[in-house]
């Protein structure tokens, strides 16, 4: 197991919303956990987070938004994915989500949804079972 | 009785009850605090150097002398979303109930000053705020509210010299000259850089336009604060209490210098400066830390900044809870939370009050949870009578040692950036953007432990509770919004004059060239209807764009 490659994530900001506490407190927590963790900062466009993504050779994008332009911008990240055929790269949103989104996000093909409140050992133990799968 | 006296009997008063038997306590920022201040605390404190009396040097007890005698605080609330229509309504509602003027919310294309109809405004329009692209949105938002009797104050910053052009231009379509208007614009656009992103330009040429902005109202809105200086967005983003005070304090010495260096006295402008904090639920720690930076803030404008007229000395805030203190989880307990947090604001001397509503945590308010943190400010000023007597808590060891302790812990930290060259190097060089970071993460380990208990969310949470999911109604936005913006801007750009639009914008870039001052090339830029995007793109060929520093 030694020679595993850790596990990259991407933690990104996207559309206007500026508001990136918890995108840095996030990104502190998972590289405490050992991950590797890009943060691409503000202000990026789905184009722009999914192909920092194949760059990076990321196993997750990490989306955070508070603004409640949740549903359109992972769609469009998603879009992205496919369209590049780097659907091997899961998207993952937290931010200001409310309960009748989650499962709409989920349906659309965002693998996990942290809402506000979410405990942090539940979203670092969250990427590890999810590799392992 | 003398101090040795009271040293001793509280000596034995210790060993007869065990008192080091008993647990520790923290403060907000994890320094122990001992069980009990005595009056060996207070000891070297001098009443009329170190208090004296509200409305006096150094206003350590409040900057007027009436305090909330003659008027209580002004109460508002922060709101707009959807089109100007939808936000007028909304005030209107308002104001009908008691709120003192409007706090506009634009939304985030508007405050980053592209259009509704920008491929990147797609999802926000009129989302966190209300849409506005050009003056037709503005005489909108603003109709049947004539602006010689509203203040407005305006939460934005990137695009501020703008709005207020449009201000400016819709007072006088109304009949008031611009010396009529009141009202605040944060127009604080250091803070965007360090904590919130809604940045635009480098720094340098948006101080540029801040100053603009304030030496114009200096000179033609004597009745308006040209400048907000907003510590609420850094402590938002995880500073602490100090780091607020300390930062905002930083951004404002940079403002200040910036418009100085344009031949205004500090004395000049020096009165329409003013401060909008968040405040934590320590409610002693935080009417304490406001005592020490009204202060503070004294001392540095007197001795720092040869301020000779006393109203330019006087620390005014507007407070507020601070939203991150509001939880997701049983979200009615975040009433509970912002009436704590608005009683700490009152007893450290706040002049106005923005009080985040209960559901803000998921959206913005619904009607009646507006009208709830309306009612809660209400209350407290009306029914508890803690309005009564100035600065209630002077006088109490524990909260003047504290207000000693700040004071020079806030000055301590401004005297660290100093040596950095000043606020916008320390932006630069992203300091205070990794010190808020890491004051975030330490709170969130704290909340981990438990250290830092948060009711509902880490301590008394029942086992079975996953279950209770209760159905609650939060405010739906209109999926129509966006539609409807467009088609009023669209409409707008067919009605206007576009060879005047033209002419207006290549002035105004050739002005910016210039370094003249640009806000009355703002006026007849957003008067023949140009829209804010445009505005923006003229002056972005001039200033360029910020590139973040990205170090966490």
């Amino acid at each position: 197991m030694n020679n595993k490659r850790k596990i990259r994530v991407l933690v990104t900001k996207a559309g206007l919303d500026g508001h990136d506490r918890g995108a840095k407190v996030i990104a502190m927590v998972l590289k405490d956990a050992g991950m590797e963790v890009i943060y691409t900062g503000l202000h990026q466009t789905p184009k722009e987070i999914v192909n920092t993504a194949i760059q990076e050779d990321v196993n997750f994008i990490g989306l955070s938004i508070l603004s409640g332009a949740h549903v359109g911008i992972s769609k469009k990240i998603l879009e992205q994915l496919k369209e590049k055929g780097a659907q091997d790269i899961l998207l993952v949103v937290g931010g200001t989500i409310m309960d009748r989104d989650i499962d709409k996000l989920k349906d659309m093909g965002v693998v996990e949804v942290f809402p506000m409140g979410t405990d942090i050992d539940s979203i670092v133990s969250f990427f590890r079972d999810r590799l392992i799968d | 009785m003398s101090l040795d006296k009271i040293k001793q009997a509280q000596k034995k008063w210790e060993v007869d009850n065990k008192v080091d038997k008993l647990p520790p306590a923290k403060s907000d920022m994890g320094a122990e605090l001992p069980l009990i201040y005595t009056p060996m605390d207070i000891e070297n404190v001098d009443y009329l150097k170190d208090l004296g009396f509200p409305g006096d040097y150094p206003f350590t007890r409040g900057v007027y002398p009436g305090m909330y005698r003659k008027n209580p605080w002004q109460m508002r609330l922060y709101s707009g979303f959807g089109t100007a229509e939808d936000t007028n309504k909304r005030w209107k509602f308002l104001l009908a109930r008691g709120n003192n003027g409007v706090a506009v919310a634009f939304d985030l294309p508007t405050q980053m000053g592209i259009n509704s109809d920008h491929p990147h405004a797609e999802d926000e329009v009129g989302k966190l705020g209300v849409a506005i692209d050009t003056l037709r949105d503005m005489e909108i938002l603003y109709a049947n509210l004539p602006l010689d009797k509203l203040i407005s104050s305006f939460n934005i910053n990137a695009p501020a010299a703008i709005i207020m052009a449009m201000y400016i231009t819709l007072g006088e379509k109304q009949g008031f000259a611009s010396e009529k208007l009141a009202g605040t614009i944060s127009n604080d656009i250091l803070c965007e850089y360090v904590s919130r992103g809604m940045w635009v330009f480098p720094p340098s040429p948006a101080l540029r336009l801040t100053g603009d902005l304030v030496e114009y109202c200096t000179r033609h809105l004597p009745k308006f604060y040209p400048f907000n200086i907003r510590g609420i967005i850094m402590r938002e983003a995880g500073a602490n209490m100090i780091q607020e005070a300390a930062f905002a304090f930083s951004n404002a010495l940079a403002y200040i210098q910036e418009v100085t260096s344009r031949g205004l006295h500090v004395d000049d402008f020096g009165r329409r400066i003013s401060f909008f904090f968040a405040t934590g639920l320590q409610i002693f720690e935080e009417a304490a830390r406001y005592r020490a930076t009204r202060k503070l803030w004294a001392r540095t404008m007197r001795e720092r900044l040869g301020a000779k007229d006393p109203k330019s000395m006087l620390f005014r805030f507007t407070g507020t809870t601070g939203g991150s203190y509001y939880r997701t989880k049983e979200p009615l307990n975040n009433l509970v939370r912002g009436a704590y947090g608005l009683l700490g604001n009152i007893l450290g001397g706040a002049q106005g009050m923005l009080h985040p509503a209960w559901d803000e945590p998921f959206a913005i308010p619904t009607e009646e949870s507006a009208l709830l943190a309306l009612r809660t400010q209400q209350i407290l000023a009306y029914e508890t009578g803690v309005p009564n007597v100035v600065d209630p808590l002077g006088g109490s060891y524990y909260v003047e040692t504290l207000t000693k302790q700040y004071e020079r812990k806030i000055e301590e930290a401004i005297q660290k950036i100093d040596e950095m060259g000043g606020a916008v190097k320390a932006i630069e060089e992203g300091f205070m953007q990794k010190a808020i970071a890491s004051e975030a993460y330490r709170m969130i380990r704290e909340e981990k432990s438990c250290e830092r208990v948060v009711v509902g969310m880490n301590k008394f949470v029942a086992e079975d509770e996953k279950q209770e999911k209760r159905e609650m109604k939060f405010h739906e936005a209109d999926p129509r919004v966006r539609e409807r913006q467009i088609d009023r801007l669209n409409q707008v750009r067919n009605e206007r004059d576009e060879g005047a639009v033209e002419n207006c914008l290549d002035e105004l870039k050739e002005k910016a060239r210039r370094k003249e001052n640009l806000m009355p090339y703002l006026i007849k830029t957003v008067k023949v209807y140009a829209s804010i995007e445009e505005i923006m793109e003229a002056l972005k060929e001039v200033f360029g764009t910020f590139k973040e520093p990205l170090n966490i």
